[in-house]
Formats: C-alpha cells, sequence, structure tokens
C-alpha cells in the first residue's frame, strides 16, 4: 500500500502537536503529537480507551484539547469552531440526514457553501458516481443498507472538497464482506480525490490494508507511527508486537544482538533486550513445524483459516506455541502428535524475562 | 385439547368486547346526554337551533359577547404557550442531550414537577409573580400563557424526549458542523425537521390542555373559553353545554391527529437507530 500515493496534490499537512486532554482522572491524549504529510492516509489503531477517537475528535473540532497545538496546512486552527475547519467527516453510527435524499444529504455541505443549484447538482452527481450509488440518489437513509449509508456519507463529506477527511471507525457496523469492499473503495477514493486522511480503527487488518502509515496508540501517545509492513515486521516495543498480528513469547537467551529460542538462533530488532534471558516475540509464520515422534512439543489443536492454517504446540517447557502453516497441512498434524519446533531466523523483538 | 382452546379464546373474545361496550357508555353516554339536553325544543321537540346559533359567529359575538372574549383569549394563549414552550424546551432538551448529559436527570424532573403540584397551589405560588405581571405588562389574559408553560410541561417533555430518543442527535450535529453549519442550521434544518412528528405531538397536547383549562384562569379572574363557558351556564345553560361539548369533540379530534399526523417521517427518523444495532449487507 505504501507504493501507492496521490498524485494531484489536493492534500493539505497536518500537524498536531502536544496534544492533552482529560476527562477527570483519565488522560485521554497525553501530549499526542503526530504529523500526516499532504495527501497521506494515516490510520490510528489501538484498543478502547486509547485516545485514537479523541485525537481525531481534536483535530475535527468536536473536541477541545486542554493545551497543544493544531495545524493545517500551516495555519492554526485550535480555536477554530469545527463548521469553519472545512473537515469531510464519516463517522461510526449513521449519520445520514434521516429527512433528506441521498443527494439532498450530498448537496447538504454545498448549500450551506451557497453553490448554486446547478453547481449543487453536478457535484452531488458526481460524488454519488465516486461512491457507486447513482441509482439510490432518490432513497431515504431508511430505504439503503448500512453500507449504503456509509458511502453516501463518504459522498456527502467529500463534496465539499474537505482539506482534511476524518474517518472515525466508518466500517465497525458493517458485515466482514462488506467491510472489506468498502474499505478498499474508501483507499481508491482516497488515492482518487488526494485528500490528506485521518482514519480510526480497532481493527489492526483494516489499519494495515488502507494506510500509508499506521500509528498504533497506548494510554494517550503514539507508541509507534510506521508503514503497514515495517509496523508488523519491525515492532519497537512489546505492546505494539503484541497488538498488531498474533505473537508468539517464547524463552530464549540473548547473545551479541541474536536469542537462541526453539532450537534456532534469530537476529533481534533494535530496541531489544541484548543479553541474558529474554522473551522472545515470534510471530507464527516466523516457526516451522514438522512431525517427529523424538520433538519435544505435542500438538493440541488446528485451525483452518481459508488461506492458511494455525497449528497449537506445547512445548516441553509448558509453552503454547501457535504456528502458521498452509492450510492443506492442518490436517496432517492432529492432536497429540508430536512435533520439533524451529525458530526460522526472522528478525524478532526480545523482551526481557520477568 | 383444540375444544378447549377456543371456548377460551370466545371466552376472551367476549370479555374484550364487553370491556370495550362498558368503556364506550362511560365515555359515549354523558356526551349522548349533552347533545341532548342542546337539541331539547319547546314542547318536548327536537331543535337544532342551539347549534346553528353557535356555528354563526357574528350571532354568537352579538348575544354572547363573554363567550368570544373567552374563546379569542383561549385560542391566543394556545398559540402563545405553543410557542413558549417550543422555544423554551426543543434548544434547551437538545443542548443537554449534546453537551450537558448529566443534567437530563435534572431537566426531567423539574419538567414532570408541575404533575404533582395542585393547581390551587400553582395559584397561591404564582399571585405574587402574576403582581409583578400585571404591573409590568399589563392585565392581558394572555400572560395566562407563562402559567400554562408550566402545566405543559410535562407533556411536552414527554413527546420531546420520545422524539429525541428517536435521532441520534449528537452525531446529526457533528455531521452537520463538519459541514459547515452552525448551530442555528443545526437546530433548524437538521434537529427540527426530524423531531416534527414530537413538536406536533407537544404542541397538539399544550392545545388540548389549554383549551381545557379553567381553575387557573378562574382563580386568576381572567376569561378564558372555560371560565366564559361556567358563567354562561349560569344564564343559558344550552349554549353552555354546547360550547363544552364542541371543546371536547374538538380535543378528541386533536388527540386523534395526533396519532397519524407525521406517521411516515417518524419512522424515517427512527430507521437508523434501528439499524445501528445490526449488521448490514451491501
Amino acid at each position: 500500500m505504501t507504493s501507492m500515493t496521490s498524485t494531484d496534490g489536493q492534500g493539505v499537512a497536518v500537524q498536531l502537536t502536544g496534544l492533552r486532554r482529560t476527562y477527570g482522572a483519565l488522560n485521554a491524549l497525553d501530549h499526542f503529537t503526530l504529523h500526516i504529510a499532504p495527501g497521506e492516509l494515516v490510520a490510528l489503531l489501538g484498543p478502547s480507551g486509547c485516545g485514537k477517537t479523541t485525537a481525531l475528535r481534536c483535530l475535527a473540532g468536536l473536541e477541545d484539547p486542554d493545551s497543544g497545538r493544531i495545524e493545517v496546512g500551516g495555519r492554526d486552527i485550535t480555536s477554530v469552531p469545527t463548521s469553519r475547519r472545512d473537515m469531510g467527516m464519516v463517522f461510526q453510527a449513521y449519520s445520514l440526514f434521516p429527512h433528506m435524499t441521498a443527494r439532498q444529504n450530498v448537496e447538504f455541505g454545498l448549500q450551506l457553501r451557497k453553490r448554486s443549484t446547478q453547481e449543487r447538482r453536478t457535484r452531488a452527481a458526481d460524488m454519488l458516481d465516486l461512491v457507486g450509488l447513482s441509482d439510490q440518489a432518490d432513497k431515504y437513509a431508511h430505504q439503503m443498507s448500512g453500507g449504503q449509508q456509509q458511502r453516501v456519507a463518504l459522498a456527502r463529506a467529500l463534496a465539499i472538497e474537505p482539506q482534511v477527511l476524518l474517518l472515525d471507525e466508518p466500517l465497525s457496523a458493517l458485515d466482514a464482506k462488506v467491510r472489506t469492499q468498502l474499505r478498499d473503495e474508501i483507499r481508491r477514493i482516497q488515492l482518487t480525490v488526494g485528500t490528506t486522511t485521518l482514519f480510526v480503527t480497532h481493527d489492526q487488518e483494516e489499519a494495515l490494508a488502507v494506510a500509508d502509515r499506521v500509528g498504533v496508540m497506548r494510554a494517550g501517545h503514539l507508541e509507534q507511527l510506521a508503514a503497514p509492513e515495517e509496523l508488523y515486521a519491525r515492532p519497537t516495543s512489546e505492546f505494539v508486537a503484541d497488538f498488531v498480528g498474533l505473537t508468539n513469547r517464547l524463552p530464549g537467551t540473548a547473545v551479541d544482538g541474536h536469542a537462541d529460542v526453539l532450537g534456532g538462533r534469530v537476529p533481534l530488532l533494535d530496541g531489544s533486550a541484548t543479553s541474558g534471558e529474554v522473551m522472545v516475540l515470534v510471530r507464527p509464520e516466523g516457526i516451522d513445524i514438522a512431525a517427529d515422534p523424538a520433538g519435544d512439543a505435542t500438538v493440541l489443536s488446528g485451525s483452518f483459516l481459508g488461506a492458511h492454517g494455525r497449528v497449537t504446540a506445547e512445548t516441553a517447557g509448558g509453552h503454547h506455541v501457535v504456528v502458521q502453516v498452509p492450510s492443506s497441512a492442518v490436517a496432517a498434524y492432529p492432536p497429540g502428535t508430536r512435533v520439533r519446533l524451529t525458530a526460522r531466523g526472522d528478525r524478532a523483538l526480545a523482551v526481557r524475562a520477568e | 385439547m383444540s375444544g378447549n382452546r377456543a371456548a377460551a379464546r370466545r371466552k376472551q373474545d367476549v370479555f374484550r368486547w364487553v370491556t370495550i361496550g362498558v368503556c364506550l357508555l362511560f365515555f359515549a353516554l354523558p356526551l349522548y346526554g349533552m347533545l341532548e339536553f342542546t337539541t331539547r325544543g319547546p314542547g318536548g321537540t327536537r331543535s337544532a337551533q342551539t347549534w346553528a346559533t353557535l356555528l354563526d359567529f357574528g350571532k354568537v359575538s352579538a348575544e354572547y359577547p363573554a363567550l368570544k372574549e373567552g374563546f379569542l383569549a383561549s385560542v391566543g394563549l394556545a398559540v402563545l404557550t405553543v410557542l413558549i414552550m417550543l422555544v423554551l424546551l426543543v434548544p434547551t432538551m437538545t443542548w443537554v442531550r449534546l453537551r450537558l448529559p448529566g443534567l437530563s436527570r435534572t431537566v426531567e424532573f423539574l419538567c414532570l414537577l408541575p404533575l404533582t403540584v395542585p393547581a390551587i397551589v400553582l395559584v397561591v405560588g404564582l399571585t405574587p409573580v402574576y403582581a409583578w405581571v400585571t404591573y409590568l405588562l399589563g392585565e392581558s389574559t394572555l400572560w395566562l400563557s407563562l402559567a400554562y408553560v408550566i402545566l405543559v410541561l410535562p407533556y411536552a417533555y414527554r413527546s420531546l424526549d420520545a422524539g429525541l430518543r428517536a435521532i441520534d442527535v449528537k452525531t446529526l450535529a457533528e455531521a452537520s458542523r463538519s459541514l459547515g453549519a452552525g448551530w442555528g442550521t443545526v437546530m433548524m434544518r437538521v434537529i427540527l425537521p426530524n423531531l416534527r412528528t414530537a413538536v406536533l405531538s407537544a404542541s397538539f397536547l399544550s392545545v388540548a390542555l389549554v383549551l381545557g383549562e379553567f381553575t387557573i384562569a378562574n382563580l386568576f379572574s381572567r376569561k378564558n373559553l372555560q371560565v366564559a363557558m361556567y358563567e354562561l351556564g349560569k344564564s343559558d345553560a344550552q349554549i353552555s353545554i354546547a360550547v363544552g361539548l364542541a371543546a371536547l369533540v374538538f380535543g378528541f379530534l386533536v388527540l386523534f391527529a395526533m396519532s397519524f399526523v407525521g406517521g411516515p417521517r417518524s419512522a424515517t427518523a427512527a430507521a437508523p437507530r434501528l439499524r445501528r444495532t445490526r449488521k448490514e449487507s451491501p
């Protein structure tokens, strides 16, 4: 995804600096800083309550930060009201105005900008065409499915040619198939219009699939901000490694930038514990499995996940290890099979053993 | 087994119709009595003279000036009460829902409080206030609307609250704000159109209540329709009862209309809320 970048240069840079927002004793944002390049799509990912939605709402002007600075296109908008921020927003809840048709919803922002009827009609038709709903223009929200409503909401947000597009978990109310379709469409449309976009989600697959960069948030601050593949392959903290993708925590010994684990040797990522007893965080696809009557692990279960499968085994030390295998291979490891597990040698993060 | 079930169902049907019949009798008999009384002619005959008089506004004005005065005052009071109630309640309730949800219980308590206060107590409490109202604004009957707003608060609050619960006010307001709408536009073009049914219900209930109010007006020595009817009843009972029956029928019609007006729109408003709870197909 990172190779796909917008080309028409419509986007503006966004800079959030040192944002702080508290709710009583809770620090929703704790000196939160984020830079989004023009035309870039940044996804904020994190568990519930980590502050990702608060950050987006501060940018939208729907929340006032206690301190910090918000700049869009080099202009300080920290105290500019929501209605003058020129941002398009798609909400988690369906937000179409129930008393208006899809077309009227899309035209709403343009009406407020005193555009001519002809211009409004043309723009609304273009936007509905962009989201593939030209034939639904005269329908009301209750006559459309959830996926269609969110597409219209996206068209409505884009119709005003916003400086920044804000997406607040727009797919979370949709079923898995629609969610995948719509997230791909959002990315296609974002690349087409080139609007700088902040996408908030708790779904890591969604974030990794659509974003140029993904920011993982924890307790009100950014834990790591990186391109999806970098985030996955080179997490800088235990939290990121745990939160993004599946991770096995296996005991090992660190020596000179390497760790001995599961009978293999893996190079360690920057920021790892460099010596002594450590826990090595190894991805399921970073471990080889082979049936071996003399092996020191026993298969506990196997699961078929479509394109691939997973086998869970227990080592002699009592650690549960999840291994990714081709889906056709799951049946080869029935529960009780003795297997040999070997770390493949991908770079991994090691943390001090507790 | 099925025979027993059929017998039980018949029994239920009979019970249902008997109940409905008793209720209809309970409501219809007094109305019939009023109608019978107002159509009595000389010498035991039937006559529509009273109703003909009532429908002739010029004649009513000439022969019963107090009735005309009371009727016009009640219409004015109904309009003013509805306006003040809407201006007071709609923005307040919307704002509380948007920005001060912690206050919703307090606002609900305050709005429902008049239900527990008898009209006579209300009058005692309002007497010094109305001394100032009379001093500052004059003796017009229309100022009773200030007290009537308090009376209609519980009913109007319930209607508007149901309307606000049926839509996601916060998301709609935020969506329109993000598109460039100021608070005035949010209220007039987004919130109010989706509260149409609730606003109409609150207004109808208020009108029905104001048209039927007697105690406060009488105790404050103001003349509204009910007071005029009461006074007229001492000299011309037939016309007084006819006006009472007409007012009752009008009240029924207003309440009946409430259950139909804005039906499809309310379904429109409720749809997103219902949909939010389930997964969707494309």
